[in-house]
């Protein structure tokens, strides 16, 4: 291959004039991992939220968490985040939709709400099938024990369910984080973003993404890590995670 | 005894043509006499330069002269048939794409200058686009200081968005400047008044605007952010022999004012597939250039 390879070239300045190319390649990963962290935080409250709904008695809440599922679980990312972005606006009242569309960071809160709550179909699911997993005699000694339906969640179903699910919800996260690399089409210049630009601009191809693969596998071997301390952090003898 | 000697000269000179012939033929030129083809790069919407008509088909101003390069190489080879295989590429793909060989030359609108000239060869140059920004003429914004404090779109990735930043710095403008995906994104951004302006090559912008819903809504400035930039068909870096056939296609192509022709045929003219016309007459100083052909990436070079 008549490829000019040239490792040198992270150190090189950039030409937008913010240090090097290295430096435009840290700033994405920045941007990548604020966006996944927002994204994750959102994905697990209003993935928890919707995966309790699924398992509640009322069918008015298993229905809304049904139809929530399939609403953002069926649609690609890439499309979700084109209509959150270019189509709301459009359909809102004029005043509000020039309101959201000069929004500073657009893309960022775009995409970190967009991807949280696409995530948040799949929290739910997981949860969801958590919480079926426990033997039905827990609910009924949660009631049998004067629990209301919110405390035997709390105190009983919701602890044994998440310990449960956490080893999914590492991979869910990891998924998290790579999802990230679609904000690209609305315009967010993270870490696959960056990778994009230094290779236009210097069309150093393969040192570009080799550098924005080596980064998401480390911040992915951090996230793996992590989370198997808090698994044995929160494991309890005897359960089913527990040794 | 004569005709021996006659013979032995014969002989003698088939031997030297060959042994030439076969010492000139290096790098592309060898791969494209072995293989009997040469492939083609080109871009599926680099309206005029580079896209595809309605039967799938490439088109445009830098297809044509790369036919007219074809041509030239198959004269050079003397070879009865040349075959020419097409290959889409994109921003992204197009320098592994001339790295590993899928393809030989790259027809379409890539621009000319000393940092990818580390990386890939340039042809003379075919096109000069400055930088401008188009607007919606309803914003009145005529001058490159109206854009003060305003929001303003740029492709990211691309030599437009560093010119815009490097003058939001040095004239103080205060312009929120968003990166987009794609050319056809950020003008998406200016219809739908998410940005009051787009940076790019004035020729993009002159075919978006044609291409739109209202064609008549948009302007583009007369302030340019940049001096004008040359365009070069693109080849493989250090393959001297080949690109002294394709410079010498070329500079015959320019000089001979042909080129004039088919430049017309794809800026002045009604354009397939849907009729538009870009009314950008040839500026005065890609005239020169035509008299005059260079690879240089220099702008300076193009007064």
């Amino acid at each position: 291959m008549n490829y000019n390879w040239n490792w040198g070239i992270f150190f090189q300045p950039n030409p937008m004039g913010t240090g090097s190319y290295l430096d435009m390649l840290l700033s994405g990963l920045a941007l990548t991992l604020k966006t996944a962290v927002l994204a994750w935080i959102i994905a697990l409250i209003a993935g928890s939220v919707v995966g309790v709904m699924r398992t509640l008695p009322s069918r008015g809440a298993t229905w809304f968490g049904f139809a929530y599922v399939e609403f953002f679980r069926n649609m690609p990312l890439l499309v979700q985040l084109f209509l959150w972005f270019f189509v709301l606006p459009e359909i809102l009242p004029r005043a509000a939709g020039l309101w959201l569309k000069q929004l500073p960071n657009a893309p960022f809160w775009t995409a970190a709400i967009g991807i949280g709550l696409f995530m948040s179909a799949r929290v739910a699911v997981q949860l969801q099938a958590g919480i079926s997993s426990l033997p039905r005699g827990q609910k009924m000694a949660a009631t049998a024990l004067g629990l209301t339906t919110v405390q035997g969640y709390r105190y009983v179903l919701l602890p044994m369910a998440f310990r449960i699910i956490l080893p999914p919800l590492t991979s869910e996260f990891l998924n998290t984080i790579k999802n990230t690399a679609v904000a690209i089409t609305i315009g967010l210049l993270e870490l696959t973003g960056q990778a994009r630009s230094m290779q236009e601009f210097s069309f150093q191809v393969f040192e570009a993404f080799t550098a924005a693969t080596i980064l998401y596998l480390l911040v992915n071997a951090v996230v793996v890590t992590a989370m198997r301390f808090l698994e044995r952090w929160v494991a309890i003898p005897g359960y089913i995670t527990g040794k | 005894m004569k005709h021996f000697r006659s013979i032995g000269l014969a002989l003698a000179a088939t031997f030297a043509v060959s042994q030439a012939g076969a010492q000139e033929l290096t790098g592309t030129l060898k791969n494209i006499k072995d293989t009997g083809a040469i492939t083609l790069g080109f871009r599926d919407s680099s309206i005029p330069f580079s896209y595809l008509d309605d039967n799938q088909k490439p088109v445009g101003f830098a297809m044509d002269i790369c036919y007219k390069i074809v041509d030239a190489v198959k004269k050079e080879l003397k070879l009865d048939k040349l075959e020419v295989k097409l290959n889409p590429v994109t921003s992204a793909t197009r320098i592994p794409l001339m790295a590993n060989g899928t393809i030989d030359l790259e027809c379409g609108s890539t621009t000319n200058n000393a940092e990818r000239q580390k990386q890939v060869a340039f042809t003379n140059t075919h096109f000069l686009t400055a930088s401008r920004y188009v607007f919606k003429k309803s914003s009145g914004l005529k001058s490159i200081d109206d854009l003060k404090g305003k929001t303003v779109v740029s492709t990211a990735g691309t030599t437009n968005i560093k010119q815009l930043t490097e003058a939001n710095v040095a004239k103080g403008l205060g312009a929120n400047i968003i990166p987009a995906k794609d050319h056809a994104e950020a003008f998406l951004m200016v219809e739908t008044d998410r940005a009051v302006a787009f940076v790019m090559d004035d020729i993009l912008l002159a075919s978006l605007v044609a291409g739109s819903k209202s064609p008549g809504d948009y302007d583009i400035s007369k302030d340019a952010f940049s001096k004008p930039e040359p365009y070069g068909i693109m080849l493989r870096k250090d393959d001297a022999a080949f690109k002294k056939v394709v410079d010498a296609a070329t500079a015959a192509l320019y000089t001979s004012g042909e080129a004039q022709k088919i430049y017309d045929k794809w800026f002045t003219q009604k354009i397939p597939p849907k009729g538009l016309n870009l009314n950008t007459p040839i500026s005065a100083e890609l005239k020169n250039e035509f008299a005059k052909p260079t690879d240089s990436p220099n702008p300076d070079d193009y007064k």
